[in-house]
């Protein structure tokens, strides 16, 4: 079964855009955190891969690149029992007050 | 900034911050608040991934076209080869290959599954390779990716693309241009572009030999 993350092959007439865009802060900072939690013990490259190939499809496909860091490493923190979803939600919540 | 790169606001316009901006930024609340990690240990992982750029690749390059015994060891054992230079590759699950560009043979580098890149040696891979097309198309249409790139082989020149993985990451050795037998190593450098360490273009052909 070809799963969303797959992609060799996958037929599209779709042209390469070259252009680079500059990284947001936060973009930059979820990279590194993902190193930090590394370097710790707290996540792998193999589970943060198996985190990313397990998004929806249709997320999978309609995120960004560090977005899709950002869903990878929530689940895997929730995973691990270090975080959970609400905690997450309240402090978002929080922070955009 | 952010009307012309959707997705992508900056980091000023926090208001406008998306969705998944705000729960990175959330997250990494967390894990300070839990002492899981530190702002400080975060700024000093991003000043390291930005310290490197293809600058560093190119050196390494530059450094194999002008010795040949550092070539040798580069193909037959790059971790060790270019720590000889300072590059530390501080993962040792993760294997460097180095492939070199023949007359006969050409390389091209891409990760189907996501995004493995010799991090250490080129920074931050660019977007496009990070993109769906470039994923989908390099392994069924390396030629046509090339020609978007500006890069015509000759037909009966071998194309082999290595598709990398979280375990075996590749830089690409490209050939020096001719013409460039008497450049110093430094400005042999400064021919070798990120893409060409990717595959999908060759290196600069300097103004004067490209006029001559």
């Amino acid at each position: 079964m070809t799963r969303v993350h797959d992609r060799g092959g996958w037929p599209t007439d779709e042209s390469i855009d070259r252009a680079d865009h500059a990284h947001a802060d936060w973009e930059l900072r979820v990279d590194a955190l993902h190193q930090v939690l590394g370097r710790k013990g707290l996540r792998s490259t193999d589970e943060m891969r198996r985190a990313i190939e397990s998004l929806p499809p249709e997320e999978y496909e309609s995120i960004g690149y560090y977005e899709r860091w950002t869903a990878a490493l929530e689940i895997l923190l929730v995973e691990k029992g270090i975080l959970t979803t609400e905690e997450i939600d309240r402090k978002m919540a929080q922070l955009d007050q | 900034m952010s009307d012309v790169q959707e997705g992508h606001e900056h980091p000023e316009d926090s208001a406008e911050l998306s969705y998944y901006a705000q729960r990175a930024q959330a997250i990494e609340a967390l894990l300070e608040e839990k002492g899981l990690c530190t702002p400080e240990e975060v700024q000093q992982a991003v000043n390291t991934v930005e310290s490197r750029s293809p600058a560093d690749g190119a050196r390494v390059v530059a450094r194999a076209w002008v010795d040949p015994g550092f070539k040798q060891r580069l193909l037959a054992d790059p971790r060790s080869a270019v720590e000889e230079m300072g590059y530390i590759l501080p993962d040792a699950n993760t294997q460097l290959a180095v492939l070199e560009n023949t007359e006969d043979v050409h390389y091209l580098v891409v990760c189907t599954l996501c995004s493995c890149y010799p991090r250490n040696l080129l920074g931050r891979p660019p977007d496009w390779y990070k993109s769906l097309a470039y994923r989908s198309r390099a392994v069924i249409d390396p030629r046509g990716v090339m020609a978007e790139f500006g890069l015509e082989l000759p037909g009966e020149m071998e194309v082999r693309v290595m598709d990398s993985t979280a375990d075996m990451r590749y830089l690409v050795l490209p050939r020096r241009p001719a013409g460039t037998e008497g450049l110093s190593e430094e400005a042999l450098a400064r021919l070798v572009n990120r893409d060409s360490m990717i595959g999908v273009t060759d290196p600069f052909i300097p103004q004067a030999v490209a006029s001559a």
